[in-house]
């Protein structure tokens, strides 16, 4: 086994995800303590230009895999190009985002590699020589380590935002290699129909700074264009705890917690939200957490950094107001 | 169709968890062990499957003798047949491995469609589905939201960022579940009452001709070295502001200052 770190790209629409650029600045560290390289891996069809920004943000190495077939993701697709190059070219370590796709293929890499694999990852370390995985368990009551003790290659799928993005280094570059992909549209069993976009998206949830969430204290569907009007002013993406889902305000994306998503922004702004472990689950990894409730005795105040105790239709509507002269003046 | 179901059992996060003083794992002293919430999901769709175009719906469980309780609770569901795989080789096993010897299980039955659950509540690794998929040689499609027959083939929608998908997957395949999916239906007294009489096929890993060097701790690629309770936060400020404007210009004072987002 080498002692390169691969960092699989996260791109839509001819850009790259900020999840690859905080993978980056991980894979950096890790690869430099090993004595390896940092090799970006880019899959998808006329997608070479992502080359530049990958070089500029570390990546010594870019492998591109560009295929028609690459176009949409698909499960086998991903699994066979990628686990065709591991086990040539044999990296110590591949990290891969934590999207749906990233958790689709990884199991199936990790099973051909004969590596070990880890979700959720929050921190990378080499401990007495062991590379060893943190991640949250039962509920984010618990913080597990493990140490990857296999011979493979090793896998660890990172949340985002839990790792600082690699800074840009103007003019620096990769070496850029094409990766040959051997494959027929025989070997993709899925056949992608289609996508539904929902319309939400200024921000995503995973990759805002800022999260602006509603519970049942907002009361109906209506009143989340309230929250929409701070997400706005601050540049933040709108969540939800799992009642507004429940109720239809919202669709199953916006849910944030155990069965939702989870989410670590720098600033989570819960608004008429209890503050239920299970909701805690998804956002108490925020560096910040504001909270607005009338209850003085809601659990979420007990992990605030910020809470007022209040009305949310007298503060937000006031808070969005400063906030945009804030930002103007 | 005949369908299988993976189940785990999972403390129930309602209640306190604790790690051990010496972090070498939770105390399980006080712990209500639970079927794991997505797998009820798994369980609710094989039986709606089951209802419309009839077959079987298997369920398969790894774990300690008490897992009987996870796989008694999918019986009194409507589950037809419960199979529990329990042998001590198994402790440490990673998801992998554990992957691996439900894919034996599977692999001796007669299958069309294997269901899990997105994730175990537990650990939340979200492994096992995908991995027993590559282990069976199978396509799958994990977090799906829906879930359409037909012949020979299934429509799934699998959500995404921003939005679903929707795949269309030859079967036999495995899926994993999305909580939207469906809502599970409670065990009826009567099928509480006939799941106590059913028999638990056990299994150890001889019966499933696997050695025990093939799983457990020598075969594991990850090892929990240890468990520790969260950080914990620093404890904030609560104020009662006099007015909204009031507490409004808090949070923009706490924003630009603290935090630094404006
Ligand atoms: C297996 C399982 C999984 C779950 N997964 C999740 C999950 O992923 N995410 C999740 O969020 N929940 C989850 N839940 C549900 C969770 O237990 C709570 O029920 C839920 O988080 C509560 O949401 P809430 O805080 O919005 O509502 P509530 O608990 O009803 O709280 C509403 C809050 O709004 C405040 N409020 C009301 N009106 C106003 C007002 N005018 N101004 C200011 N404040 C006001 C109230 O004081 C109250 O604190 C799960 C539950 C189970 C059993």
């Amino acid at each position: 086994m080498g002692d390169d770190v691969w960092v699989v790209a996260d791109h839509a629409e001819g850009s790259l995800r900020r999840i690859t650029f905080e993978l980056l600045g991980k894979a950096r560290e890790l690869a430099d303590a090993r004595g390896g390289q940092v090799v970006g891996i880019l899959l998808g069809h006329r997608v070479g230009g992502l080359a530049v920004p990958l070089g500029e943000c570390g990546a010594d190495r870019v492998l591109v895999a560009d295929h028609p077939l690459l176009e949409t993701y698909t499960t086998d697709g991903y699994t066979e190009v990628l686990a065709s190059a591991i086990a040539e070219q044999r990296p110590w370590l591949v990290m891969v985002p934590s999207t749906a796709a990233g958790r689709d293929f990884a199991p199936r890499v990790a099973v051909r590699a004969s590596g070990g694999i880890v979700t959720d990852v929050e921190d990378l370390r080499i401990e007495d020589g062991w590379l060893v995985a943190t991640r949250p368990m039962y509920t984010r009551k618990v913080v597990g380590a493990a140490a990857f003790v296999g011979e493979g290659t090793q896998i660890a799928v990172v949340l985002p935002k839990v790792f600082s993005a690699a800074p840009r280094q103007e003019g620096r570059s990769a070496d850029v290699q094409a990766l040959p992909v051997d494959l027929d549209a025989a070997q993709i069993r899925t056949k992608f129909l289609k996508t539904r976009q929902l319309q939400r998206e200024r921000v995503s949830l995973a990759e805002a700074d800022v999260v602006v969430s509603g519970g049942r204290g907002l009361r109906g569907p209506e009143n989340f264009a309230m929250l929409d009007e701070l997400a706005e002013a601050l540049g933040a993406a709108v969540g939800s705890s799992r009642p507004p889902v429940d109720s239809g305000w919202v669709p199953h994306d916006y849910e944030i917690g155990q069965t939702g998503k989870t989410v670590s922004p720098q600033v989570y702004i819960a608004v008429g939200i209890s503050g239920a472990p299970q909701h805690l689950a998804g956002m108490s990894g925020s560096k910040y957490i504001v909270a607005i409730n009338k209850d003085p005795n809601a659990p979420i105040f007990q992990i605030a950094s910020l809470g007022v105790v209040g009305d949310l239709f007298q503060i937000v509507p006031k808070l969005t107001e400063q906030v945009r002269k804030a930002r103007a003046g | 169709m005949n369908v299988v179901v993976c189940v785990k059992q999972v403390p129930d996060t309602e209640q306190p968890i604790r790690v051990k003083p010496d972090g070498s794992g939770i105390e399980e002293q006080g712990i209500n062990w639970i079927l794991n919430y997505y797998d009820e999901h798994a369980v609710e769709e094989a039986l709606r499957i089951k209802e419309k175009v009839g077959g079987s719906v298997t369920v398969v469980c790894l774990g300690a003798e008490r897992a009987t309780e996870a796989v008694r609770t999918a019986l009194a569901m409507g589950a037809d047949e419960g199979i529990l795989v329990r042998d001590p080789a198994l402790d440490g096993s990673d998801h992998l491995t554990v992957a691996r010897v439900l894919s034996r299980v599977v692999g001796s039955l007669e299958w069309d469609l294997v269901l899990c659950g997105r994730l175990a509540t537990d650990d939340n690794a979200s492994v096992v589905g995908a991995a027993l998929a590559e282990f069976l040689g199978v396509a799958q499609a994990t977090a799906i939201s829906k879930l359409e027959l037909h012949e020979g083939t299934a429509t799934v929608e699998r959500e995404v960022e921003g939005g679903a998908q929707t795949l269309e997957v030859p079967l036999p395949a495995v899926f994993t579940v999305e909580r939207t999916i469906n809502e599970p239906r409670y065990p009826t007294l009567p099928g509480i009452m006939k799941a106590k009489r059913k028999e638990i096929k056990m299994l150890t890993v001889a019966d499933l001709g696997l050695n025990p060097k093939e799983v457990g701790m020598p075969a594991a690629r990850t090892r929990w070295v240890r468990f520790s309770p969260p950080p914990k936060r620093q404890a904030g400020e609560v104020v009662t502001p006099d007015s909204p404007e009031e507490g409004a210009r808090r949070i923009v004072e706490f924003l630009r200052q603290t935090a630094k987002v404006i």
